[in-house]
């Protein structure tokens, strides 16, 4: 039960964290997220692993998508060159691991404001469709330019390496990916508190208004699209040291209309949205196995039928999302949370 | 080395073949855009339906082709009523954004229901066209591209000579320049919204029986959705003369590259060609351009 929380200065009306009680559950949370690897066992630690990996991206999607407003179907190819950086530094170069993924954010976000060029003539679906081709375009790099790429057989990674140790399975990977996940998602959500993300906002709200209030409308697009491929570059050259072998078909066309999906279904523009969205779509085809391994005694076909089962439910999940609830997981959590501030006095 | 003009002439007539199927995907996907405003990135998936249709009425039930080319297209309108009423028209109103996601979701779970009720493997359609080969002048054509291209032709001219003249297509048009006042004239909005859809999925669903026929069917032929999506994008989205026009350059351009480049740069020139013609002309070649106002 909250009565009220009284604020007596704007710092604390724009803080994040805003109450005791959320803090002691941030608190709560960190320490969980710092037992799990103890606890887990190495299944579950690999997908905590691909989760964190998930909600950098996705979060980078919604920087993009859910705040500004322009729509990107190309998330996955952005991953995509982070990864092939990443893999290139790594065996080309033999550069240190977190430099190694900062180069893949910068070299992503490059590649991202190249194709964010056309937001200033297009927008909305034009956009969107832009974005599929910039995609299949990058595809298509990844697969024939054997010389830097590999081809279809692509590249394998050595297991990174940080301060002498060998980040090679989960558990280890889990103690850089976490961190950096929580980092990203803090600098996002500090980045609408400041006045580049209250442009990005206005932009998603009416762009003509936002240029008309000073903001320069290519400038600030280009911006969005810089941060939101830096987000799926870093994610992408997590996931080439998470899987260590990178091939173009690692970043399919499917694969960012997953990430648009984890947006929507977190719930667009909200910060705690990418994070469920990322976590939801993540575990969903997980726990379908999971049926599908307990049916499999009574139902013979079971798991032959496990692929197009996935399909039609990731396929109904946007759908139904959209639907019936178009703000997304964040607003059923909001909902929660507000039956319990106002528990007693209204059920 | 000569430059083989025969050569190039057969690949031309190849292309304009299969641009006239482009174009009769790209019709469909106006008639929805027009009458409805929805992006509809689905259409390549009810393309494959129809084609699966056409399948198991002629291979597995063993109809003969004239009793299954119809009932494939009935199968291809009733697909197109049912998303129109169960998934496009709860979502009146919101953004195009949202709209052109829940297609998108749409064609997720059309993938996955074929792939339950079909199996994933790629399969053949029963050969109705004959194999003999057509010689125009001396350049060779596959007979079932010919036979494509004429059908799409057909359509086509049937689609524009509807809109011209038929009340249905009136209203059709009505509707798309200001629905409000098309409302305010006595025609049933909703109903032309529904018929849109309706002839779209009988349009994609004969799409997909030529396309099948011409190229073999499997789950992933919804992937010819996307030359379709780069045809309307040329052509602008609202245009048919655009998507007739469009479709035959990207027919002409997926030919002419993947011939004489090389098959893996198909993809690349019809890409390259929408992007290209996204930032000289953002709204297509015959696209109506929106003005933005405060």
């Amino acid at each position: 039960m909250r009565i009220g929380a009284l604020k007596d200065n704007y710092g604390a009306d724009q803080a994040l964290f805003d109450t005791a009680v959320q803090r002691l559950w941030l608190a709560l949370g960190a320490v969980a997220l710092l037992a799990f690897p103890f606890a887990a066992s190495d299944y579950w630690l690999y997908l905590a692993c691909l989760v964190g990996i998930h909600i950098v991206s996705t979060t980078g999607l919604n920087i993009l998508t859910g705040y500004t407003g322009l729509v990107s179907l190309g998330q996955a190819a952005f991953m995509g060159v982070g990864a092939y950086v990443v893999a290139l530094a790594e065996t080309r170069l033999g550069t240190p691991f977190l430099l190694n993924l900062l180069a893949a954010g910068l070299v992503t976000a490059a590649v991202g404001m190249v194709v964010g060029v056309p937001s200033l003539r297009v927008k909305g679906l034009y956009l969107a469709i832009a974005t599929i081709a910039a995609s299949f375009i990058l595809h298509f790099v990844f697969q024939n330019w054997t010389a830097v790429t590999g081809g279809t057989r692509g590249l394998s990674i050595p297991p990174a390496q940080l301060f002498g140790l060998e980040l090679a399975r989960p558990f280890a990977l889990y103690w850089v990916i976490a961190p950096l996940a929580c980092i990203m998602v803090l600098a996002a959500a500090n980045l609408f508190r400041t006045r580049i993300g209250r442009a990005f906002i206005a932009i998603r709200d009416r762009d003509i208004s936002a240029e008309v209030l000073g903001i320069p409308l290519l400038r600030y697009k280009l911006m969005s699209f810089g941060l939101s491929s830096f987000y799926a570059g870093v994610a992408g050259g997590l996931w080439a040291y998470f899987f260590r072998v990178v091939t173009p078909e690692s970043f399919p066309f499917v694969y960012s209309i997953f990430f648009l999906a984890a947006v929507i279904v977190g719930g667009m523009g909200t910060i705690l949205g990418g994070i469920l969205g990322a976590v939801f779509m993540t575990l969903v085809p997980e726990a379908l196995k999971l049926v599908v391994g307990l049916l499999s005694p009574w139902m013979p076909n079971a798991v032959a039928m496990l692929s197009p089962v996935r399909t039609i439910v990731f396929g109904a999940l946007i759908i139904g999302f959209l639907i019936l609830e178009p703000h997304g997981l964040a607003e059923i959590w909001r909902r929660i949370r507000r039956f319990f501030h106002l528990w007693p006095f209204k059920t | 080395m000569e430059f083989d003009w025969l050569f190039f002439l057969e690949v031309t007539l190849a292309g304009l073949g299969s641009g006239a199927l482009l174009a009769l995907t790209a019709l469909a996907f106006v008639l929805i855009y027009k009458a409805t405003k929805v992006v509809n990135l689905a259409i390549g998936e009810m393309l494959m339906v129809g084609a699966y249709l056409f399948f198991s009425f002629a291979a597995g039930f063993g109809l003969p082709v004239w009793l299954a080319i119809p009932l494939a297209l009935i199968g291809g309108g009733l697909l197109g009523a049912i998303v129109e009423r169960t998934i496009i028209r709860p979502m009146l109103g919101e953004s195009a954004i949202s709209v052109f996601m829940v297609t998108i979701g749409l064609g997720s779970v059309l993938v996955g229901l074929v792939e339950i009720i079909w199996g994933a493997a790629p399969t053949q359609l029963p050969e109705f066209m004959g194999t003999t080969p057509l010689f125009i002048g001396d350049a060779y054509v596959s007979r079932k591209i010919a036979i494509g291209f004429a059908v799409a032709s057909i359509v086509i001219a049937a689609f524009v000579l509807a809109f011209r003249f038929w009340r249905g297509g009136v209203a059709l048009r009505a509707t798309a320049t200001d629905q409000g006042a098309a409302y305010s004239c006595g025609i049933d909005v909703p109903k032309v919204f529904s018929a849109a859809w309706i002839v779209a999925g009988v349009a994609a669903a004969g799409a997909g029986i030529l396309v099948g026929a011409v190229g073999g069917i499997s789950p992933t032929m919804g992937v010819f959705g996307l030359s379709a999506l780069v045809v309307v994008i040329v052509g602008g989205l609202d245009s048919i003369a655009g998507a007739l026009v469009g479709g035959l350059v990207v027919g002409l351009v997926e030919a002419w590259s993947g011939t004489f480049i090389g098959g893996e740069y198909k993809l690349l020139a019809t890409f390259g060609l929408l992007i290209l013609i996204l930032m000289v002309r953002p709204y297509g070649l015959f696209g109506t351009v929106e003005i933005e106002r405060l």
